[in-house]
């Protein structure tokens, strides 16, 4: 019987032999701490399921109704000392499991920067971080590297046992970044910044993808991680480095048009502060940056201005792309320019990649006197002070 | 998708025109001729034997909550099969879309289908079905012969005839959404979702919301205030107590769900900016206010189930029910935490490390009174003479089922181990597990428990057990490969897949899929032979189970009126303690017994709701504002309605119980 027992359960063990468990086995550190995690928590509460489910079959099959020779006893319906018992059991296991998940939690925060590489191997001090800005597009990724000045999409590659920082956002809807052989996922999303650090431990190549459905080219929206030995990932960014190519403000906007099956795609060189402006969801000309916004609203705002001037902050209205808007054409002040952001642009004209100001109207906001506001009408292309990226 | 130029509106038509028929999807042609060809002959049927009188005055119109309460549970039965319908189409394309395949399903039609399988199984299946025994078992057991406001009990019913009516529409006029079933913005916002599928979601909520708000308020105040003289509080039965719970939770948190879609149908309708992603919006302040409603929502479901858990394992167990202070107090404890744990569904959205460790293991700690129950149940069972009928099955395959989907839930409020397990075919295996091995099978046990006191005959035993194993067999093939693929990193929502390792998981979970639908199918097919054989399956006691609450009282079906005279309650188990002091039925004294009128209002008030929705979706605004004045006359209609109750003559009353008199002394 047993043979027979073993033969039948033979395809179910060919079956899943077959299979990977990446979650239970990934090659990251992170991802290994979290797939520990899980078989612990899991043998924890087996220690209290195991005796419920035996107890279930145990006492339905003792007291039913056709074994006579089983005590009966209608009316004994309280103990105090087994309820006890079943309120301390439980409570004694999720004690256990909530100190695990207090500590796990606060050690495995993707916001935290790491501590070690491997188990028993701590980050060397001279480590020194590798950025990777992450940006979810509809439906494909892009990654860029700024510490290289490179991006690339649907392909990321890190260096074995190098941490590594994701930043993460996304250009319209909720994403969740994952890879499951390198560590646990983080939403992406629009105007705002998630992190993750994570390490790769084995050179390889992996499985990325979203894990938050997002429209019709989700199922799509798949891209490699590659984990290269350190010269490996050196050849790889000078061969990216040499193959040319650009990927400025127009190109990116281009780029972030929706579309499904994206082949990989690489560009040699980046607009610097392209990923800060896909943050403020500021990218399109004549839009002011969340965080400008913010600064100014920070002081008090722009007042009685401030109410028509929402144009450049318009990002995914269905006057986004230029369509007017019923009524009147609004009109608003046409940008603000953070310091960093002037000192980005100085920093590259002075290499000559900028012209000069297409337009040098004075500049607004908080503070400033009220004669300078430069009505200008929509839907007229409108640059204002901003500094135009292109040649 | 993003480039939306404004919508075009026709005076007239709104956005509707013949482009909005989807003639060109065969799949949904051959439904709708399907649909049609069927309604024709029920409608030619109802007709033909001269039903229509018969259905409108004693059903339609009833404020009878036993008949109200099988209205709800046929609602649940017919939106089953629309619902498993869109399961085993999901479970079809996921098994053969792999290697380049597209599958049969484009990304337009299944994006619809899993996100009206989750609204439609959760809001139309398992509502109704909950909604429904409560409904008919709560004023039986506290001994009352009608909930406390009969016409919005049947008001509220027809309200979630109409959201169902409005998603059914949607699968013909239009389309329905494609956003998952909580429609997180701002992929539902009108940026990216222009076309009326969302419409259509918010509408059918909204219209099915008020139903369930207000059938809770309902709920409430009958057991607050309409108990037997001597039922103090604990004195209730198990069932009674999950049910007030139920119903405080619906009451506390449905407002939540209708404000937040108003918010959502704001942004769309008005250009307002809540949830969109610029202009100062927050995409995840919905998602923290739909989950404050959700989490919630499934403990909504899951207590009433643990009630009719508690019923059915003291009745055929032979027992009083162990613990019942703690199952009171473990119900009460669960009922306030569930409002503490709404973060768990979205860990991964960049909380803080201790804003997650909080949420997760408050969500841990709802384990513990959770478990306390199962030892409950597992306490009566000891020591007990169980009969293994029908009900009990479904008891002993949910504890078995539940704890493995209780440890999975426990291990996903786990913050580190969500990071890896969030959105993965893990937590489609989880929560089915809890809401199929929990709910659904406890509304199994329930049916079967209770259907021989709504219609005075058993289900057939052979075709219950056949459609019980293809039940639990059929949900473990089909669950288990899913935590299998989580593991794998598989996520959810996908409609093709690369790797060709994970196809065989996907085609055993097909197998399980139609092992459930002959499950389904065996379970209609028993009906129908039980109906058949009523009469040797009759139960002329009222009491088939040796029950121990007050609806085993009374008879089967019991009078319009319930109970002739309000039963006086000494104990937990009532019926249980009046058959064993020797109680004698009353033969005489009867009087005659003030009843609440019957209301075509509600149907009619439901019906331009729906024509309201229908005009909304479509941005037929004339329609909209005739509707909606149309509401409020109907409304104020109503109030100058005198005619709302009656008295059921002492000669009928006499009537009645002399028959009954007749049957229990088998003079028949």
């Amino acid at each position: 019987m047993t043979r027979f027992r073993a033969l039948a359960l033979l395809p179910l063990m060919a079956v899943l032999s077959g299979c990977n468990l990446v979650v239970m086995s990934p090659s990251g550190d992170v991802a290994s701490q979290q797939a520990n995690l899980i078989t612990i928590s899991t043998l924890l509460m087996l220690l209290i399921i195991i005796p419920v489910m035996v107890l279930t079959v145990l006492f339905a099959w003792r007291y039913r109704q056709s074994n006579s020779t089983a005590d009966y006893d209608p009316d004994w319906d309280h103990s105090t000392q087994l309820e006890l018992v079943i309120w301390a059991a439980p409570l004694l296991i999720i004690i256990c499991l909530g100190a695990l998940t207090w500590m796990a939690t606060h050690l495995l925060d993707p916001y935290r920067p790491l501590d070690r590489i491997a188990a028993g191997r701590p980050v060397p001090a001279d480590a020194k971080m590798l950025d990777v800005n992450v940006v979810a597009l509809d439906w494909k990724w892009l990654f860029i590297y700024p510490e290289y000045g490179i991006a690339t999409v649907n392909e990321v590659a890190a260096p074995v046992d190098r941490p590594i920082r994701f930043n993460i956002t996304s250009s319209t809807v909720m994403n969740s970044f994952y890879i499951p052989a390198l560590a646990g996922q983080i939403y992406a999303m629009a105007g705002m910044e998630t992190k993750l650090h994570a390490v790769i431990n084995e050179p390889g190549s992996y499985k990325g993808f979203s894990a938050n459905y997002s429209g019709a080219g989700f199922s799509h929206m798949r891209f490699t991680f590659h984990g290269l030995a350190a010269d490996g990932f050196d050849k790889w960014v000078a061969d990216i480095k040499a193959g040319g190519g650009k990927l400025d403000r127009d190109g990116y906007l281009q780029l972030e048009r929706p579309s499904e099956n994206e082949p990989v795609r690489r560009y040699g060189a980046v607009d610097s502060g392209l990923f800060k402006a896909i943050v403020g969801m500021c990218v399109e000309p004549g839009k002011m940056c969340m965080h400008d916004m913010m600064a100014i609203d920070a002081k008090g705002g722009l007042g009685l201005a401030g109410i028509d001037n929402v144009m450049p902050l318009m990002h995914d209205k269905l006057s986004r792309r230029g369509t007017a808007v019923l009524g009147p054409a609004p009109v608003f002040v046409a940008g603000i320019c953070s310091t960093e952001e002037l000192t980005g642009r100085a920093v590259e004209s002075s290499l000559g990649v900028l012209n000069a100001p297409a337009d040098e109207s004075p500049i607004s906001g908080a503070g400033l006197p009220r004669s300078s506001i430069t009505p200008i009408s929509a839907p007229a292309p409108v640059f204002g002070p901003r500094l135009t990226a292109n040649p | 998708m993003i480039d939306t130029s404004t919508v075009a509106t026709h005076p007239l038509f709104g956005r509707l025109t013949l482009e909005s028929f989807p003639y060109h999807e065969p799949i949904v042609v051959a439904t709708f001729v399907a649909v049609v060809l069927g309604g024709i002959a029920l409608v030619a049927a109802l007709s033909y034997f001269r039903l229509w009188g018969y259905l409108w005055k004693e059903w339609f119109t009833t404020v009878d909550h036993k008949r109200i309460g099988i209205m709800y549970m046929v609602l649940g039965l017919i939106m089953l099969l629309r619902g498993f319908a869109d399961a085993i189409m999901m479970r079809l394309q996921q098994a053969i879309a792999f290697g380049g395949s597209e599958g049969y399903l484009n990304a337009h039609h299944y994006d619809q289908i899993f996100t009206a399988h989750g609204v439609i199984m959760i809001f139309f299946v398992a509502m109704p079905f909950v909604t429904g025994l409560m409904n008919y078992v709560v004023p039986l057991q506290i001994g009352a012969r009608d909930v406390s406001f009969p016409f919005l009990n049947n008001f509220s019913f027809w309200m979630t005839v109409g959201g169902a009516v409005l998603i059914m529409v949607s699968l013909f006029v239009g389309e329905f959404a494609r956003t998952g079933w909580l429609a997180y913005p701002p992929l539902s916002n009108i940026a990216y979702s222009p076309e009326t599928g969302v419409d259509y979601y918010i509408w059918a909520l909204q219209i099915a919301g008020v139903g369930t708000t207000l059938s809770g308020i309902n709920l409430i105040c009958t057991i607050v205030k309409m108990r037997a003289p001597g039922m103090t509080m604990m004195k209730m039965p198990v069932f009674t107590w999950t049910s007030l719970c139920t119903n405080v939770l619906i009451v506390a948190s449905f407002p939540i769900l209708t404000a937040t879609l108003v918010l959502l149908s704001l942004d769309r309708y008005v250009g307002t900016n809540f949830f969109t992603n610029d202009l100062g919006g927050s995409p995840m302040m919905y998602v923290n206010l739909i989950w404050i409603w959700g989490h919630p929502e499934v403990y909504i479901l899951i207590l009433p189930v643990f009630g009719i858990f508690s019923e059915v394992t003291s009745t055929f167990s032979g027992k009083k029910l162990f613990g019942y202070t703690s199952m009171v107090y473990a119900t009460v404890v669960i009922t306030i935490l569930s409002y503490l744990v709404w973060l768990h569904h979205f860990f991964t959205m960049g909380s803080g490390a201790s804003v997650n460790s909080f949420f997760g293991i408050t969500t841990m700690i709802i384990s513990i009174p959770t478990g306390a129950k199962i030892f409950n149940w597992l306490f009566t069972m000891y020591r007990g003479r169980i009969r293994f009928e029908l009900p009990m099955m479904w008891t002993v395959a949910f504890m078995l089922t539940f704890v493995v989907g209780g440890m999975t839930g426990v291990l996903l409020a786990v913050p580190p181990a969500d990071f890896v397990l969030h959105n993965s075919l893990f937590l489609i295996a989880h929560f089915h597990n809890v809401i199929i091995g929990g709910v659904l099978f406890g509304l199994f046990a329930g049916i079967y428990y209770w259907w021989p006191k709504a219609f005075g005959f058993r289900l057939d035993p052979f075709w219950g057990k056949v459609s019980f194993w293809c039940w639990v067999v059929g949900f473990w093939v089909a669950f288990m490969p899913l935590y299998v693929l989580g593991l794998m990193g598989v996520t959810r929502r996908l409609r093709v897949f690369e790797d060709p390792s994970l196809q065989i998981w996907f085609q055993i979970a097909a197998v399980g899929a139609v092992l459930i639908a002959a499950g389904i199918g065996a379970f209609l097919l028993q009906i129908a032979v039980s109906v058949w054989k009523r009469r040797e399956l009759v139960d002329r006691t009222g009491d088939p189970w040796d029950g121990r609450t007050l609806e085993w009282a009374t008879s089967s079906p019991p009078p319009d009126y319930n109970f002739a005279f309000t039963p006086m309650i000494h104990d937990n188990d009532a019926w249980w303690d009046m058959k064993k002091r020797g109680y004698k039925r009353p033969l005489g004294g009867y009087k005659a017994i003030h009843m609440p009128s019957n209301s075509g209002t509600g149907v009619i008030l439901a019906g331009i709701s729906v024509v309201l929705g229908f005009a909304l979706v479509w941005y037929i605004w004339w329609l909209a504002a005739v509707s909606f004045v149309a509401l409020l006359a109907a409304a104020i209609h109503h109030t100058f309605n005198y005619h709302r109750d009656f008295h059921i003559p002492a000669d009928v009353v006499v009537r009645t119980e002399n028959e009954r008199t007749r049957l229990l002394s088998g003079q028949v």
